[in-house]
């Protein structure tokens, strides 16, 4: 089972919901933690482990052989993405423009744009008890995130059994990177927090996930400060909100410091028990 | 023309609150751009009119004729994105997962696929109440091409900046490292990078640096909730002395941030201590993006 920890607004608590909750599951049952904020990468500093595994990742992009070409100009009529670009008697590739789409290389006459790949990030799978932590971190000016949250999702599903739960910390906003990476969830828990902001972004937040008919429920942060808005937004929506996480000063401070709070912080530790009763609920049904 | 670029890497560390602080403090002088186009929240504090509207197309979409299709599989074949799925016996395009190739319309043997342009979202041109004019965007629910609506605001800021005769614009950028964050920051003059003593503030610092860094663009630095975590401060600080990076103002963690956003008022508005606090930062920031 597949469980993504997102958010419209950055900052919620996103990191530090998933890395409780995992810790605290894996205490009981074999628990997959899976950072797809490849931008910025931060479950790595909560949790750590024994490295057991660890890849490149690549994207495929085209590779001019200039022996071979015609000179067709094919390459470049057919990316959509401006990466070719014909001048003079030279083919030239744009590597960071390039989706990966084949059609230049598979469409070239003379078969002179064979695909080769050019390494966008890095992925790394460490282990500590019964926690399986993987981390895919983008290469600073690399653009599109997409292609390594696509290939860490693969990875996390050829490594562990369907069953096995699987929490994705996911990144922030409503765009592609996000809907990459709550697209195959089994289960959505959107972070928010009782502020203006929080409540906007959390509706955008509701239409993305409604729009790829996904399964959610919310999780409040920071309850006590700002107002009641979120509250009342899930309620005339007719929507779970599962748990309230405390504000408070202290666990602003255990954060910073990249301290675990489900032990001995009483506010977090009934926020990831609810969570994690809901999600065994759901798995165990979904198995039988 | 100066661009001010307010940014953080990491979310959450209080970017928005202070870019619209910057805008009540700047009052007629910058036009003020939201390029934080899929969680845009500016608006909320700067209450903008909608005055113009218009809706941004890029990128295209494939559309199956279902009608001249004659189910041959191709175009499932050639789809890198998994985004041509069989369903009750016939093609269809996933929305979502096209990316717009147009690899499927090329090799269709039955001419049945069309690329048509995708709407990707709407940008405004709006008064605000600081009186003076704001850019902002909604990006459609799950789009491609954020980084390309990015674009579209900022141009369109530079053109209103150059016909109101205004020397500065003032963005709210959008957190990460990837398309968008790179387009917010193609030209600008001046990287204003929000951060906090955490250790996730400071490790998306140091990535977020790094591109600002690679694209040759002047670094300065808030350091909000300041007095969270002092070892982590002295880290921050370490590294922000080793990067030569200015730091504007350090805040110490006031959760008048949040009432003032709960009563609608920017911190400016709001709190006298902080008042006194961003204004000496927001006189920096002229000063530094005025000396290049």
């Amino acid at each position: 089972m597949k469980v993504a920890i997102a958010s419209g607004k950055g900052g919620t608590g996103k990191t530090t919901l998933s890395t409780n909750l995992a810790m605290y599951m894996a205490e009981a049952e074999p628990v997959v933690l899976a950072d797809l904020d490849v931008e910025e990468p931060n479950s790595g500093l909560f949790v750590t482990g024994e490295l057991c595994h660890q890849e490149l990742k690549y994207k495929m992009v085209p590779h001019w052989e200039k022996e071979s070409c015609s000179l067709s100009g094919n390459c470049q009529a057919v990316c959509n993405f401006n990466a070719i670009l014909k001048i003079g008697k030279r083919i030239m590739v744009f590597p960071e423009l390039c989706h990966g789409c084949y059609a230049c290389a598979e469409l070239c006459p003379t078969a002179s744009l064979p695909m080769q790949p050019k390494q966008m990030g890095a992925l790394r799978h460490l282990r500590t008890g019964d926690l399986d932590f993987i981390e895919s971190r983008l290469m600073v000016r690399e653009e599109q995130a997409v292609p390594l949250i696509r290939q860490t999702i693969d990875y996390v599903e050829e490594t562990f059994s369907a069953a096995t739960v699987k929490i994705l910390d996911s990144p922030p906003g409503t765009s592609c990177p996000v809907v990459e990476a709550t697209r195959r969830a089994d289960l959505v828990i959107l972070v928010t927090e009782p502020t203006p902001f929080g409540l906007h972004d959390l509706k955008l937040a509701v239409e993305t996930v409604r729009q790829l008919g996904k399964d959610f429920i919310v999780v409040l942060n920071r309850h006590g400060i700002g107002d009641d808005q979120v509250e009342r937004y899930c309620d005339t929506q007719n929507i779970l909100l599962a748990a309230r996480i405390p504000n408070s000063r202290r666990i602003a401070e255990a954060c910073a410091a990249g301290r675990l709070l489900y032990r001995d912080t009483p506010g977090v530790a009934a926020a990831v028990d609810a969570i994690a009763g809901l999600i065994r609920y759901r798995n165990g049904r979904r198995g039988s | 023309m100066k661009e001010i670029v307010v940014i953080s890497g990491k979310g959450g560390t209080g970017k928005t609150s202070l870019t619209a602080a910057f805008a009540v403090l700047g009052g007629q002088d910058p036009v003020v751009a939201d390029c934080d186009v899929d969680a845009a929240d500016m608006h909320l504090l700067l209450e903008p009119d909608f005055a113009h509207e218009e809706s941004f197309f890029s990128g295209e979409l494939a559309v199956i004729d279902q009608a001249k299709c004659s189910d041959c599989g191709l175009c499932e074949d050639v789809c890198r994105y998994g985004a041509v799925d069989l369903s009750e016996g016939r093609y269809m395009v996933d929305e979502i997962g096209c990316e717009g190739c147009g690899y499927c319309a090329r090799v269709c043997p039955d001419h049945a696929i069309t690329n048509i342009e995708q709407h990707v979202g709407q940008w405004y041109r709006s008064a605000i109440r600081t009186k003076t004019t704001m850019i902002h965007a909604r990006l459609k629910i799950g789009a491609d091409n954020s980084g390309k609506l990015v674009a579209q605001v900022k141009k369109v800021a530079r053109e209103v900046a150059k016909s109101e005769n205004k020397n500065w614009i003032l963005v709210d950028g959008p957190p990460g490292v990837g398309c968008p964050v790179i387009s917010s920051l193609s030209g600008a003059s001046l990287a204003v990078l929000v951060t906090e003593p955490t250790v996730a503030g400071l490790h998306d610092l140091r990535r977020v640096q790094q591109l600002v860094k690679a694209f040759g663009i002047k670094s300065s630095c808030v350091i909000n909730k300041a007095d969270l975590n002092p070892d982590v401060r002295g880290n921050l600080r370490r590294f922000l002395a080793e990067e030569k990076i200015p730091v504007l103002a350090e805040i110490p963690y006031n959760e008048q941030f949040t009432s003032a956003m709960t009563n609608g008022k920017t911190i400016v508005e709001w709190d006298a201590g902080l008042e006194q606090q961003v204004r000496g930062c927001w006189e920096k920031v002229s000063q530094l993006a005025d000396d290049r």
